[in-house]
C-alpha cells in the first residue's frame, strides 16, 4: 500500500491536534464506561469461552471505533487527498494509545485514591477487572498493547479493499450477534428441534467455544464471497421494476411473506421470545398511536401514558372481580367497548384545554396531565374506587371461545396484540392519505395558514388526540389482561418518554419506521419495566436510550426508516438550494434586465 | 349601487381583550372590483382581513357575505362561499411539495375533476409552477413562491381574493411583475381586496380605496381621488 510514496504522507507528518482530540475523547469514553459500571456488571456474561466477556467487549470497541474515526479522510472538493498509508495506521495506533493511557490513569487512581463515595464503581472489583487480577504494570501493558492494536486495526479498515472489508464486517457482526444472542438462538433451536446445533456452538457454562468461533468466523467471512451481492442485486432489480402493477405485485408478495412469518413463527419460538414479541407488540401499538399525534399532526404529547393507563384501568374495573367499588365482571370484549368510550373521553378532556397551545407549551402541559392521571390513580381520594397503590389485581384472562389469552401463554398474547397492531397499522395507513391526514400535515407545517385554507384546526387536532388515545388504550387493555393486574407504578412518565424515543428513532410519521423502532428498542433493549433480549442491560437501558437518541438526532434525525417526506425535509434542502442557486440568480438577473 | 356587496362590514367593532381595534368600520367589496386598504402600522389592516375571513369575531356590527350576516360562521363557510386569503409573506407550507400546497388550497372541495381542471388552469397561468410540482415549496425563489401562494388561493375557486401585503418581501424587480399578475387575475373577473403599504402602486391599479387610521376609516374614495388627495400624498405616498 506504500507503492505510491510521492502522494502518501510521511510517517510522522501527523495531525497531532486531531489525534490528541480524538485520543482524549477515546480515553474519556473508556473511563466513563468503566465508572458507570458496565464492565463490572457485564463481566459475568461470557461471550467466548474463557476469552472474552461482554464487560470487556464494552471497553474494547472504543479504541477500534476511534482508530477508525481519526484516520478517516476529510474529503475536500478540488483537493487531491494523499493516499492512505502507514501514517494513517500510526495515527490510529496513537489514538488507541491515548485511550489506554486513560485506563492506566484510572487504575493508578483506584489504587491510590478513595473516591467510592460519589463513584460507586471506583472499587477493587473494577481494579481487579482492569488489571486482570495481576499488577498495575501488567494491566497497563496489556491495555496499551490492546489499545494500540485495536486503534491500528480500526485505522486499517480504510485501507482494505471493499471485498475484504465486507468479509471482516460479516465475520465481526456475525460473531457478535451469535455471542450476544445466545439465549435466542438456544430458544430458536429448541423450537426447531435443533438442540444439537446450539450445543455445538455454545459451551456448557455459556459463551461460544473457541473452535466454534473460528469455524463460524470463517464461514461468515466466506458468505459475501459466495453470495457476491446476489441478494442486493435481486432487491435492486425488483426495485427498479417500477411499473405500478409490478410494484403492487411485489408489495403483495412481500406482505404475504411477512404475514405468514408473523403468524407461523411464534409456533417455533419458545416462551422467552414470544413474551418479548408480545411486549414489542404492546409498545408498537402505543408507538403507532403516538406516531399519529406527533408524527402526523405534529403535536408533541409528553403525557401519552395517561391513555395507556385509562385503557388498563378501565379493563381492570370492568373485568376483575377484585375491583373495589364497581365490579360488573364483564367479558373483555364488552369492557373493550367501554375502553374506547373512556379513551375518547380522556382524549377530549385532556385535549380540549391544551389543544390551543403550541409547540413547547403543549409538551409541558401534556407532561403535567400525564402525571396528574397517574397521581389520581395513586391518590387516597380514588383509593376506594381504584385501589390506590395496591392497584386492581386478579384481572381474568381473555376468553375467546376455543382460545384463551393469558399472560402465562405469551403466544396467545402475541396473537392478540398482533390483531390490534394490524388494526392500528391499517388505521394509520388509511388516515395518512385521507382528508384528515392532509389537514394534520397542513397544521404541522403552519397552523395559521391551515386555518386560512378552511381547515378546522381545533377539531382536527382533537381528532389526532382521540385516535392516539384509543390506540394507546387498546394497548393498556391488553397489558392489563396479560399481566393480570394494574398498578399506578406501571404508568410512569418513563413510558411516555420511551414511546417517544421509539417514534423518533424509528422515524416520525413512518409506519414502517415505528415498527422497526419498537422491534429494535423494545425487543433488544426492553421497555420501561419489560426486559428485552439483552437482559443484562437492564440497569443501563436508559443510558443506552439516551445515547441512541443523541446519536440519532446528530447523525440521522429522520429516523431509521424515514418517510420519503422526512428525508426530503431534513437533507434535501441544502443540496437543492445549492443546486439552484446558480440558475436562480441568473433568472433574477434576467428579470431585472427585462425591467430595465 | 343596487348590487349586493360580496363582502360587507356594517359598523364593525373588534377587540383584542380590552383593546379596541376596529372602530365602526364600514366597507363593501362588490363582485369583480379591485379595492385596496391603506394604513400605517397598527391601524387595523390585518384585523380587517381576519374579520372578513372569520378568524376574528366582531364585538358589534355585522359582517355580510352576499348580503347574509356571517358573524358566527366559521372560516370554512366563508372559504366555501368564495372568500380566500393570500397570507402576508406568502406563508407556503414550506416542507410540502408545490403540488401538495396547491391541493391543500382545495381542501374543502370534493369534486376531483373540478380540482384537476383548476390545477391545469393554474399550470397554464404559471408554467414555472408546473416545472416545480414535486419540489418543496420552501426551495422556490420569492417570485415562484408568490405564484404558488396565489395558485393555492385560486384552488378554492374564490370570487374574492384577500391579499395581505402582496409585495412585502419581494425583490424590487418582482414587485411590478406581481402587480401585473394581480391585475391579470382581476381582469378575469376576480374581485380583489388588497392591503398594501405600497400605496402608490396599489392605487394605480385599484378602483377604490380606504384609508384606515387607528382602527377608523378616515378616507373612502375612488383610487384616482385618493391618489390626488394632498393629505394622503403627504402621509402615505412619501411626498411633501
Amino acid at each position: 500500500m506504500m507503492t505510491d510514496t510521492s502522494a502518501s504522507k510521511k510517517l510522522f507528518e501527523q495531525n497531532w491536534k486531531r489525534i490528541s482530540f480524538w485520543g482524549s475523547i477515546c480515553a474519556l469514553s473508556q473511563v466513563f464506561i468503566c465508572l458507570v459500571g458496565l464492565p463490572s456488571e457485564l463481566n459475568r456474561r461470557i461471550l467466548i469461552e474463557s476469552t472474552l466477556s461482554l464487560g470487556y467487549l464494552f471497553i474494547l470497541w472504543i479504541p477500534l471505533v476511534f482508530g477508525y474515526i481519526v484516520s478517516k479522510m476529510v474529503e475536500l472538493e478540488g483537493v487531491e487527498n494523499p493516499k492512505p498509508g502507514a501514517a494513517d495506521l500510526l495515527s490510529g495506533a496513537l489514538t488507541g494509545l491515548f485511550g489506554s493511557l486513560g485506563l492506566v490513569l484510572l487504575m493508578l487512581g483506584i489504587d491510590n485514591l478513595d473516591m467510592r463515595d460519589p463513584l460507586i464503581n471506583w472499587n477493587p472489583k473494577l481494579f481487579r477487572l482492569l488489571t486482570f487480577e495481576n499488577s498495575i504494570g501488567f494491566g497497563s501493558l496489556v491495555w496499551i498493547a490492546v489499545g494500540v492494536g485495536l486503534g491500528t486495526v480500526g485505522a486499517s479498515l480504510h485501507q482494505m479493499s471493499s471485498q475484504i472489508r465486507k468479509m471482516v464486517a460479516y465475520a465481526t457482526f456475525g460473531l457478535f450477534s451469535f455471542a450476544v444472542l445466545e439465549d435466542v438462538i438456544d430458544d430458536l433451536s429448541e423450537g426447531f428441534r435443533l438442540e444439537w446445533l446450539s450445543d455445538m456452538i455454545y459451551a456448557k457454562k455459556g459463551g461460544m467455544t473457541v473452535t466454534s468461533m473460528i469455524v463460524l468466523a470463517v464461514v461468515l467471512a466466506l458468505l459475501p464471497l459466495i453470495t457476491r451481492g446476489k441478494f442486493k442485486k435481486t432487491v435492486d432489480r425488483y426495485r427498479s421494476d417500477a411499473t405500478p402493477e409490478n410494484q403492487r405485485r411485489n408489495s403483495v408478495v412481500l406482505f404475504s411473506i411477512i404475514a405468514v412469518l408473523v403468524i407461523v413463527l411464534p409456533w417455533f419460538l419458545g416462551g422467552i421470545i414470544n413474551e418479548l414479541l408480545a411486549n414489542v407488540g404492546l409498545f408498537l401499538l402505543l408507538a403507532l398511536g403516538l406516531n399519529i399525534v406527533v408524527g402526523l399532526a405534529g403535536l408533541l404529547d409528553l403525557g401519552y401514558v395517561a391513555f395507556f393507563a385509562v385503557g388498563g384501568y378501565t379493563t381492570a374495573v370492568f373485568t376483575s372481580p377484585n375491583s373495589p367499588w364497581f365490579s360488573p365482571e364483564t367479558h373483555f370484549g364488552i369492557s373493550l367497548l367501554v375502553v374506547v368510550v373512556m379513551a375518547t373521553l380522556a382524549g377530549l378532556l385532556i385535549g380540549a384545554p391544551v389543544i390551543r397551545m403550541r409547540g413547547d407549551y403543549l409538551a409541558i402541559v401534556t407532561l403535567g396531565f400525564g402525571e396528574i392521571i397517574r397521581l389520581l390513580f395513586l391518590s387516597d381520594w380514588l383509593k376506594p374506587y381504584l385501589g390506590g397503590s395496591q392497584g386492581i389485581t386478579n384481572i381474568p384472562a381473555i376468553d375467546l371461545g376455543p382460545w384463551e389469552v393469558r399472560g402465562a401463554d405469551p403466544r396467545s398474547v402475541f396473537y392478540m396484540v398482533l390483531a390490534f397492531c394490524v388494526l392500528a397499522i391499517y388505521v394509520s395507513w388509511r388516515l395518512q392519505g385521507s382528508r384528515l391526514g392532509r389537514a394534520w400535515m397542513a397544521i404541522r407545517e403552519d397552523e395559521s395558514v391551515a386555518e386560512v385554507m378552511g381547515i378546522n384546526t381545533v377539531n382536527s387536532k382533537l381528532m389526532a388526540f382521540v385516535v392516539g388515545a384509543v390506540l394507546a388504550s387498546f394497548s393498556g387493555a391488553v397489558l392489563a389482561a396479560k399481566v393480570g393486574s394494574v398498578f399506578p407504578k406501571s404508568f410512569e412518565i418513563l413510558v411516555s418518554i420511551i414511546i417517544l424515543v421509539v417514534v423518533i428513532v424509528g422515524g416520525m410519521g413512518s409506519i414502517t419506521g415505528v415498527m422497526v423502532g419498537s422491534l429494535v428498542l423494545i425487543g433488544i433493549l426492553g421497555g420501561p419495566r419489560q426486559p428485552g433480549l439483552l437482559q443484562e442491560f437492564q440497569n443501563f437501558k436508559l443510558l443506552i436510550y439516551g445515547a441512541l437518541l443523541v446519536f440519532m438526532m446528530l447523525k440521522r434525525p429522520e429516523g431509521l426508516v424515514p418517510t420519503a417526506r422526512r428525508t426530503r425535509e431534513l437533507h434535501q434542502e441544502e443540496y437543492l438550494q445549492d443546486a439552484w442557486l446558480g440558475d436562480d440568480e441568473n433568472e433574477e438577473r434576467e428579470e431585472v434586465g427585462e425591467q430595465l | 349601487m343596487t348590487e349586493t356587496a360580496l363582502l360587507e362590514f356594517r359598523s364593525v367593532n373588534t377587540h383584542y381583550g380590552a383593546v379596541h381595534i376596529l372602530k365602526d368600520v364600514d366597507l363593501a367589496i362588490y363582485p369583480g372590483e379591485m379595492v385596496c386598504l391603506l394604513g400605517g402600522n397598527a391601524s387595523g389592516k390585518s384585523t380587517t382581513l381576519k374579520t372578513l375571513l372569520g378568524m376574528v369575531t366582531p364585538t358589534s356590527g355585522e359582517v355580510l357575505l352576499d348580503g347574509e350576516v356571517v358573524n358566527d360562521k366559521p372560516t370554512s363557510y366563508r372559504v366555501i362561499n368564495g372568500v380566500t386569503m393570500v397570507p402576508e409573506n406568502r406563508r407556503l407550507f414550506k416542507r410540502l411539495t408545490v403540488k401538495e400546497n396547491l391541493e391543500l388550497g382545495a381542501y374543502l372541495r370534493d369534486d376531483r375533476e373540478g380540482i384537476d381542471e383548476d390545477l391545469e388552469n393554474i399550470y397554464e397561468l404559471f408554467p414555472r409552477v408546473k416545472e416545480r410540482l414535486s419540489q418543496k415549496a420552501g426551495t422556490l425563489s420569492g417570485g415562484e413562491q408568490q405564484m404558488v401562494a396565489i395558485g393555492r388561493a385560486l384552488m378554492s375557486r374564490p370570487r374574492v381574493l384577500l391579499m395581505d401585503e402582496p409585495s412585502m418581501g419581494l425583490a424590487p424587480a418582482l414587485v411590478q411583475q406581481n402587480f401585473e399578475l394581480i391585475q391579470q387575475i382581476h381582469e378575469e373577473g376576480m374581485a380583489i381586496f388588497m392591503v398594501e403599504q405600497n400605496a402608490n402602486m396599489a392605487l394605480s391599479i385599484a378602483d377604490r380605496g380606504w384609508v384606515l387610521q387607528t382602527g377608523r376609516v378616515v378616507l373612502d374614495d375612488t383610487a384616482e381621488a385618493l391618489l390626488a388627495n394632498p393629505e394622503l400624498r403627504s402621509s402615505y405616498l412619501g411626498e411633501s
